[in-house]
């Protein structure tokens, strides 16, 4: 095949393809976004059913945006559940108190979630590993505590939290709110994916990631690191208040103690658990959270009653010992790890 | 709301009217949950967590209903009681509601505990128009059957008890100064507005002191002496356990001895008088609705050797001197005569309805003289207590059976 080259010298063929996602890819979008027609008619998948997609696909935005801070950018954060919460919390008093348009909040989200982010990562410039885990770790803790605060109260209702409805579809369509929503949640998840992709295809995502694997030496090459730094945690700050006003509104209720910090410790695990440098890391990443939120306690039971063990377990067990196999069998994440055997079984 | 649910419920309600109208033509109506053989109740309970001593209610429910299935169930059906954990966490009691009605598709919603998730659930379940029906929390929003009229109360609430305190404040007391201490949320604030309500206005001045505190405050010490200072000689005590106990013996340290009223929901006597100390808490005031278990009183009482019989047979390791079984007992009997009542008519507006028409209805192992009633304004059951005093080491029944109309705000 001839290959022609453009003004740049890469062959257009390559070219072409590195503007969409491969063809396989176009074939799971296009399934997914079937699902809807397919699960909802014939009732294989009941609302409740779109209710816990569209909360997977949440969680793989949220943690996505740890991704782009720790993965990529090589800053650690165990308070992404605060960015989390004022996504969510911007949304849902948005809708509550000024009667916005779901779809309206999201920008708004996106943009006051990039500002919180940009000015936490202003301080964060002077720590590193440790300091900056704990620094974010005292986000994390305080933010519940913010939100229950009395002087904020009239905006944010306290403890009892503020209930939302989900919209109906628009234009009269044959979906139910939780099919639709899960259309626009999977619309939102495409973009910012492929939103993603573009940034670390970038020029800028080859600062982030020079800026992680040696800060000094991408300084010398002339990188503004302190500038890179603070962007990369305001942007990784949008993508997950973006995931925490889509799960306000998918969710319907927001309240202080949504968002523990159990919760970012959730997002970091999945992050880890998925593939902390990997996109397609933060799609299992978010599946994992969700998955084993549920489930966890519901498999305890089920293998203590068939092992017929003499000790009661705690429903975490198995997720700990879960964690522990993984962490063991596959260092960097199940997306890393399934990477690894493919190229192992196409022996290259 | 999808379009069939709409449709049953218009077609429930129509042959309602139809059966009202002719009642030889009584058919069986039945909503999702509900059929010839079994009736779908779901449930949350925080079985894990801070919280996880309420999950003691729980196990009493599911242990009543397998007692009622043995002895052939509700009308021929069978009682099929589904419960998760919540770990009183209101996004998890969200999470699992959803799963209730729309995976598990329940027929309603019963004891759903804790006032935060309540609070969670409370505008879904009320847009799905499932019955959240016999919640375990006292809070005064439940008995709102204007705005929110698929919820329902069972015990005594906060307002009423308030309300209860305040009229036994002004007619025993001379020259009362009362001091309060508030937990600072939605309880808190409750229970200060029914004692208010109870006051009234002209008597509101009677409050010296109010002071707060937060959840998450480690003492109550400052507040205590706040309190002894503005010289205040009856103490209107709204603590949860923790803080109650921190109240009685801070109070006893700095030798302050006033009139002490007690909400009823830290009266346990191991959980706060015991840590609290005994000698501290002598003379202590609350408002009980139900028989306690540890009373020598009722230990030949009809009910209560019934209640004993139960827990040998189905909870054998359950603890004979928590009032959470009881407590889960006399709810779970209410409830089952709620559907003995709807006979066949197994619709969710029928449950509400029979819900709220109870008169004069009695239930086990609550205090004699103590009867549920409701009517379509009134979806507060039981709004009579009996004053107790703390003596010796339990509490003392005093007086009579009060009650009180309050009005739903």
């Amino acid at each position: 095949m001839a290959t022609t080259t453009t003004a740049n010298g890469i062959p257009a063929a390559k070219r072409l393809r590195a503007i969409g996602p491969p063809v396989w890819l176009w074939g799971v979008i296009v399934l997914l976004a079937l699902l809807p027609v397919v699960g909802g008619k014939t009732g294989l998948i009941s609302n409740y059913g779109f209710l816990q997609l569209s909360l997977m696909i949440v969680y793989a935005i949220a943690v996505l945006g740890l991704i782009l801070l720790t993965g990529f950018n090589g800053q650690i954060s165990l308070g992404h559940g605060a960015f989390f919460a004022v996504g969510a919390y911007t949304a849902a008093v948005l809708i509550d108190q000024a009667s916005w348009p779901y779809w309206a909040t999201l920008p708004v989200a996106a943009a006051v979630c990039f500002v919180v982010g940009y000015l936490f990562g202003l301080p964060a410039l002077r720590l590193e590993g440790h300091y900056l885990a704990l620094a974010t770790f005292a986000l994390a803790v305080a933010v519940p505590q913010f939100l229950k605060y009395r002087h904020f109260e009239w905006f944010t209702n306290g403890v009892q939290g503020i209930n939302i409805f989900k919209p109906d579809p628009p234009f009269g369509l044959p979906l139910s709110a939780d099919q639709w929503m899960y259309l626009v949640v999977l619309a939102v998840a495409i973009f910012m994916f492929w939103l993603a992709r573009n940034l670390l295809d970038s020029r800028t995502g080859r600062a982030m990631m020079a800026i992680r694997d040696h800060a000094m030496a991408a300084s010398t090459m002339g990188v503004n690191v302190a500038h890179y730094k603070t962007v990369v945690f305001g942007i990784s700050a949008l993508y997950t208040g973006v995931a925490g006003a889509l799960h306000a509104i998918i969710f319907e209720f927001v309240s202080p103690d949504s968002f523990r910090f159990e919760l970012s410790i959730a997002i970091l695990v999945g992050a880890v658990v998925g593939g902390i440098a990997s996109l397609p890391g933060a799609v299992v990443g978010g599946v994992f959270v969700q998955v084993i939120e549920k489930y966890a306690d519901a498999l305890t039971k089920q293998i203590t009653s068939a092992v017929h063990l003499p000790i009661d377990l705690e429903p975490w067990t198995i997720y700990g010992i879960a964690l522990i196999a993984l962490m063991y069998t596959m260092p960097m994440g199940i997306a890393g790890g399934l990477a690894l055997l493919w190229r192992r079984l196409r022996g290259s | 709301m999808t379009r069939t649910t709409r449709r049953t419920l218009l077609t429930g309600a129509a042959a309602l009217a139809v059966a009202a109208a002719s009642p030889a033509f009584a058919q069986k109506k039945y909503d999702e949950g509900a059929t010839d053989t079994e009736i779908k109740i779901g449930n949350t309970n925080p079985y894990s967590g801070n919280a996880s001593a309420y999950g003691l209610i729980g196990k009493t429910i599911e242990a009543y209903f397998k007692m009622v299935n043995d002895n052939g169930g509700i009308n021929g059906r069978k009682i099929n009681f589904i419960t998760y954990d919540d770990g009183y966490a209101p996004p998890k009691t969200v999470e699992m509601v959803r799963k209730l009605v729309e995976e598990d598709k329940v027929l309603f919603v019963f004891q759903t505990l804790g006032t935060p998730p309540n609070t969670a659930i409370h505008k879904y379940m009320n847009q799905k128009k499932v019955p959240q029906l016999f919640v375990a929390t006292g809070a005064s929003k439940w008995g709102n059957p204007k705005e929110f009229p698929w919820t329902m109360g069972w015990q005594p609430d906060y307002a009423t008890e308030a309300a209860i305190y305040a009229k036994h404040i002004l007619e025993t007391v001379k020259d009362p100064k009362i001091g309060i201490l508030m937990q600072n949320d939605d309880y808190g604030k409750d229970y200060l507005n029914g004692f208010k309500a109870g006051l009234g206005k002209d008597n509101e001045k009677l409050i010296v002191q109010l002071a707060t505190y937060e959840v998450t405050d480690p003492t109550v010490d400052s507040q205590m002496i706040q309190l002894k200072n503005s010289g205040a000689n009856v103490f209107f005590n709204i603590t949860t356990p923790k803080f109650a106990a921190q109240a009685i013996k801070k109070a006893a340290e700095i030798g302050w001895k006033p009139v002490h009223y007690l909400n009823n929901v830290s009266i346990s006597v191991g959980a706060v008088l015991k840590p609290a100390g005994l000698e501290a808490s002598q003379g202590i005031i609350t408002a009980q609705y139900g028989k306690d278990p540890t009373d020598p009183q009722w230990a030949k009482d009809a009910d209560m050797v019934a209640w004993n019989q139960f827990m040998d047979k189905y909870l054998p390791q359950g603890d004979k001197k928590s009032s959470f079984h009881t407590y889960g007992y006399s709810v779970s009997a209410t409830l089952v005569e709620v559907l003995k009542k709807c006979g066949d008519n197994l619709t969710r507006e029928n449950v509400m309805k029979q819900a709220a028409s109870l008169k004069n209805l009695e239930i086990p192992l609550l205090l004699p003289g103590i009867k549920l009633n409701t009517s379509a304004t009134d979806f507060y059951p039981i709004q009579s207590v009996q004053l107790a005093r703390f003596e010796g080491e339990t509490w003392k029944l005093f007086g009579k059976v009060i009650s009180h109309d309050a009005a739903s705000q």
